[in-house]
């Protein structure tokens, strides 16, 4: 069964779980032998982007290993996963693709329809 | 800026959504700036403060309970309480039948319980009230 996680929502409590969910989620299923992808869409198409979350101190309790979502998109393909991210939210975010990563298949929305026919089931998180 | 108090009712729970960290980063500043400060957490947000959260390791990382030192949401609730136990004062106040209903009655010292009418007086008293509600 090949699954496709879709990850629409970024940045979900990503400071109180210093990971984002789903791509945690991701990451386990395929160490417990999943075989799925990820496409990345809507506000969550700023994961491909090179960033670095910096530690936070609320009051005075910190998070001192704040999420990094690229370096799990990265850890996801160095595992073999897939990992679409849909062109036009790129573009109307005004996202610069030289500062994203480059192990991704950028897919236009035309193109979704048949991503999803790779795959047996689809979870839109 | 002596003498105002500002009110914020919360609904979201932990570990859902960045509605929470924000709340709390602006409970915070309040409190940085000698505001007091109201809490009325509603539904899920009662959870917050709820002692028995506890943190645990990354297998997905292959991290070490020590080495995750993994945020709870109930020490970020206790430093805040604790920087706001007198002047400026922090209350918190948890709303009693969402408590009862999940169960989340073992919250840390310092968190009262509460309801809708609680919330009504704070905000009467206050500067302001922001609500952050769940989307």
């Amino acid at each position: 069964m090949k699954i496709l996680n879709i990850v629409e929502t970024a940045y979900r409590a990503t400071l109180e779980e210093q990971d984002d969910t789903i791509l945690w989620l991701s990451r386990a299923l395929k160490n417990a032998g999943a075989d799925l992808s990820i496409l990345l869409r809507g506000n969550a198409v700023n994961y491909i982007v090179n960033q670095e979350c910096p530690a936070l101190k609320i009051g005075n309790a910190t998070i001192n290993h704040p999420a990094r979502p690229t370096e799990d998109i990265n850890k996801l393909s160095e595992k073999g996963v897939d990992v679409f991210v849909v062109r036009e939210d790129v573009e109307e975010r005004g996202i610069d693709g030289s500062s994203c990563i480059t192990n991704i298949q950028m897919i236009g929305r035309v193109d979704i329809a048949k991503v999803f026919d790779q795959h047996d089931q689809i979870w839109h998180w | 800026m002596p003498n105002k108090t500002l009110t914020i009712a919360l609904m979201d729970p932990p570990y859902e959504s960045a509605n929470s960290t924000t709340a709390l980063r602006i409970i915070a500043a309040a409190l940085k700036k000698g505001i007091n400060v109201n809490v009325f957490a509603y539904e899920g947000a009662v959870n917050l403060p709820f002692k028995d959260q506890a943190p645990h390791a990354n297998p997905v990382k292959g991290t070490t309970v020590e080495e995750e030192d993994h945020p709870t949401t109930k020490n970020f609730v206790a430093s805040l309480l604790e920087i706001g136990k007198a002047s400026p004062l922090l209350t918190w106040v948890n709303c009693g039948l969402c408590v009862d209903e999940r169960g989340a009655g073992n919250s840390i010292d310092g968190v009262k319980r509460g309801g809708p009418g609680d919330f009504l007086k704070m905000a009467q008293e206050s500067t302001n009230t922001l609500v952050i509600p769940t989307k």
